[in-house]
């Protein structure tokens, strides 16, 4: 091969290399756009301002599991608890706030603080009691939560709660739920925790090596029980986005919405082994799957046909980056 | 007629030689030691015989015929087994399913259904060879591990082993245990069946061995008797090399002590180390593998509990009780396994440079991103690291350059103190001398360096007063100008 193959060779490859750096920064963002594009021509409702502010509404809930999802998954983690937590959560609010009518901010306080609490002993479970893996810990925590969820009513759901309680998942600024704008702030919030503080930067350690963090001077156990402390946490604010919505408190509300946390988390390129993710990558993860579910609403696309779309996404995004991973390994 | 003869082998990993024409002839009926230094070959030379690595030249003889070895069923089929140093059982099923495991003993067709009673009556007739009454029912993680071991060989009789071959069996054995596996050497070997044994232990050589052949640097130095060997002999063969230039030491006035401890008492052990080290000289810590060097440091450094010990930084008594303490304590601890202990392999350099030490760069509760990229950059230029891109993810830097980057952590927290393990394993010439260099000048900058080093001529060439251990204790304690390689080496072995 000649000088100048070579060279025109190399620029080729930088060229692939660049794209291919790209593809992978902004793949789960390009892929939401394409999808969007495909839905407005197919459905001349879907790119009117009144549905978009749906779809921010509708996954703003699952937003802010998938939020805190993130956490744990950093570290290479889980947890299966959140959408229990959020049930727990809501249901003791209801006793407090409706039941022993003690108003709106101690409602409020008290939706937060259990699913805190929740969220604290899980990681204390992992850290303390050195349960092999959190997938077991918060598989013992999800039942236990949903449990008492349904014991505190005898599984009947609360209703008539304050104004002040339904503001975040009801109200609007102009056009904009509040319930959006409140992940908006939440995720810049976690995106500076991230990536601009220390505690930040040892969850992703943690994450991609264990025991290097350990013998690099992190303490593990704490970093570990307070991301699961947020996970909690923001099961408890993804709670009070429900009960907003539909002005009622049920002991089953959050069945299964761990999964959508997850899948949010892993279409948004966070990896299961730890160490990677981020929280746009999340944000984009948890839009692609409500823009998804309301385009195939819109196209009256039965419920079931949407599972089995969105279970055909997931694994999909995740091949890609399998494929995008072997790939990167092909040309080291 | 010789068993197995091996001629002329020769092997090198991505250009570096580590077998240099060697060849080996191998008896039936005779215990056949293999010695050697870590490093010198022994184990590759192994892995030719067993076919986990194939040779680049030379030939091998099975009972006179040419033959190659390329997969380890091959191997098996010659009748060659391997019992290594990690047992390959599984603990959850019985002593004979696991001696049939693989190869279990089936009925006819059609079903093909195990032949449990078969498998069974077999499995007892193979102990009983060995001279061992072990239940053949018994599940595997119930034995101790001396009986496992034997459970291992008796796998041996199920391929009609004519060779073993034994990787430091009794490294890991209690001495009655030890006892008992080398009697059922000789009672294979009485059955005619050859044994190639490798182990540091040199007075367990001396009891079984029937013929030596010592490895250095990758060549075969002599095939000896063992009757007709002394130990000084078999030590002068092993270690009989000069040092050459490649370390690059300093000297520096001695100073004052900076670091003591006292009575370091690991976990399930009875045995106490205590040692002091002073500014101005690099202490090394000489042993084989697995002589608890690595375990004094982690428990020195708070990675794992110890029960007892006194740990004084210039002078004054710190509490170790974690990573984090030792840290604060002015302690850093530069890993043996960079890849699993050291390195964050999918971040930055520049993450992994600074995550010991990210506390000294925040405003508020905010990190000082640019101080960061820039401390990073400092520390690239300062030891050479390359590529020197700070957004280089780690796992794409050689050996040598992923060392340093842990090196750059540890200077990040201004430590008082360094404690190396192996800091030169798996790097190569080039990079090993600059390790050296960074470590004189820790050392001109007052700090402390304890370097351990399972090579010895690494240990005479760069410290300057040198620590023995053996089986956890120290045995020895020497100023490097009245320091040997045999002398290092008979302390480490036991002083025999």
């Amino acid at each position: 091969m000649s000088e100048i193959a070579l060279q025109e060779k190399e620029e080729e490859l930088k060229r692939k290399g660049t794209l291919k750096k790209l593809s992978s920064k902004f793949g789960p963002l390009i892929g939401l756009f394409l999808l969007c594009a495909i839905l407005s021509i197919l459905s001349e409702n879907f790119a009117t301002v009144n549905n978009l502010m749906n779809v921010a509404r509708q996954s703003s809930i699952n937003a802010i599991l998938a939020l805190g999802m993130l956490l744990p998954i950093l570290t290479s983690g889980i947890d299966l608890s959140v959408g229990s937590i959020l049930g727990i959560s809501i249901m003791i609010m209801g006793v407090f706030a409706v039941k022993m009518k003690l108003g709106a901010i101690v409602g409020i306080l008290v939706c937060i603080g259990v699913g805190l609490l929740c969220g604290w002993l899980n990681g204390i479970l992992l850290t303390k009691l050195k349960l092999p893996h959190p997938f077991i810990s918060t598989l013992g925590m999800m039942n236990v939560a949903r449990g008492i969820a349904l014991i505190v009513t005898a599984a009947a759901p609360i209703s008539g709660f304050p104004v002040a309680v339904q503001f975040v998942g009801n109200e609007f600024v102009g056009p904009i739920p509040v319930s959006f704008l409140l992940v908006l702030v939440l995720y810049i919030g976690f995106h500076y925790f991230l990536t601009k503080t220390a505690t930040g930067r040892y969850i992703y350690a943690i994450g991609g090596n264990k025991e290097a963090a350990r013998l690099s001077g992190i303490n593990v156990n704490k970093v570990l029980v307070l991301v699961y402390s947020i996970s909690g946490l923001m099961a408890g604010i993804a709670g009070l986005v429900l009960v907003g919505r539909v002005n009622s408190a049920f002991p089953l509300a959050g069945l299964g919405y761990e999964l959508d946390a997850i899948a949010a988390c892993i279409i948004g390129g966070a990896s299961f082994f730890g160490g990677v993710g981020t929280v746009w990558g999340t944000l984009i993860g948890a839009l692609i799957i409500a823009v998804l579910r309301n385009g195939l609403n819109l196209l009256n696309v039965p419920a079931d046909f949407q599972m089995t779309v969105i279970g055909i996404v997931i694994i999909a995004a995740v091949y890609v980056d399998v494929l995008r991973q072997r790939g990167a390994k092909k040309n080291k | 007629m010789s068993l197995l003869e091996l001629r002329h082998i020769q092997k090198g990993f991505s250009g570096i030689p580590v077998l240099k024409n060697v060849s080996l002839d191998i008896e039936p009926g005779e215990v056949h030691v293999l010695l050697g230094e870590n490093g010198a070959g022994k184990s590759t030379l192994i892995k030719i015989m067993t076919g986990a690595y194939s040779k680049d030249e030379g030939e091998i003889y099975w009972e006179n015929q040419r033959i190659e070895i390329q997969s380890p069923v091959d191997a098996m089929n010659l009748g060659i087994a391997t019992i290594y140093q990690e047992l390959n059982l599984i603990p959850q099923l019985s002593v004979y399913e696991n001696i049939f495991l693989g190869r279990e003993i089936r009925k006819g067709p059609p079903f093909r259904f195990l032949d449990h009673q078969e498998m069974k009556r077999k499995a007892k007739e193979y102990l009983q060879r060995l001279g061992q009454d072990i239940s053949v029912e018994e599940l595997v993680c119930n034995l101790g591990i001396g009986k496992q071991q034997l459970v291992e060989i008796a796998k041996a009789f199920t391929i009609n082993a004519k060779m073993i071959i034994l990787d430091e069996p009794t490294s890991s054995l209690s001495a009655s245990e030890a006892a008992q596996l080398l009697e059922t050497i000789m009672e294979l070997r009485k059955q005619g069946i050859a044994i190639v044994y490798i182990s540091h232990r040199l007075e367990e050589l001396k009891q079984i061995g029937d013929r030596i052949t010592i490895l250095r640097d990758g060549a075969k130095i002599a095939t000896l008797p063992v009757k007709e060997t002394s130990t000084d002999e078999m030590i002068q063969y092993m270690v009989g090399r000069n040092l050459d230039q490649k370390y690059p030491k300093e000297q520096f006035q001695l100073g004052a002590e900076g670091f003591r401890v006292e009575g370091i008492c690991l976990q399930g052990s009875e045995k106490e180390v205590s040692f002091a080290a002073y500014q101005g000289q690099i202490l090394g810590i000489a042993g084989l593998v697995g002589a608890g060097r690595t375990e004094i440091a982690r428990g020195i450094f708070g990675v794992d509990q110890v029960k007892s010990g006194k740990v004084y930084v210039e002078g004054k008594e710190v509490r170790i009780q974690s990573p984090q303490d030792a840290i604060a304590a002015g302690l850093a601890f530069i890993t043996e396994d960079r890849k699993a202990e050291g390195l964050i392999l999918d971040q930055t350099l520049e993450f992994n440079m600074t995550i010991a030490s990210l506390k000294n760069f925040r405003k508020g509760s905010l990190l000082q991103l640019e101080q960061l990229t820039q401390i990073a950059k400092e520390y690239i230029t300062e030891l050479q690291v390359k590529p020197g891109d700070v957004q280089k993810h780690a796992r794409k830097l050689s050996g040598g350059n992923q060392q340093k980057v842990v090196i750059a952590k540890w200077l990040s927290t201004h430590a008082k103190v360094f404690i190396f393990d192996e800091p030169t394993r798996g790097i190569d010439v080039g990079a090993k001398v600059e390790v050296y260099r960074l470590l004189n000048t820790l050392v001109k900058n007052g700090a402390i360096v304890i370097v351990i080093s399972s090579e010895l001529p690494e240990i005479l060439g760069i410290c300057d007063r040198i620590l023995v251990m053996h089986e956890g204790q120290i045995t020895a304690d020497i100023l490097r100008d009245h320091a040997t390689q045999e002398g290092i080496m008979k302390a480490a072995t036991g002083g025999m």
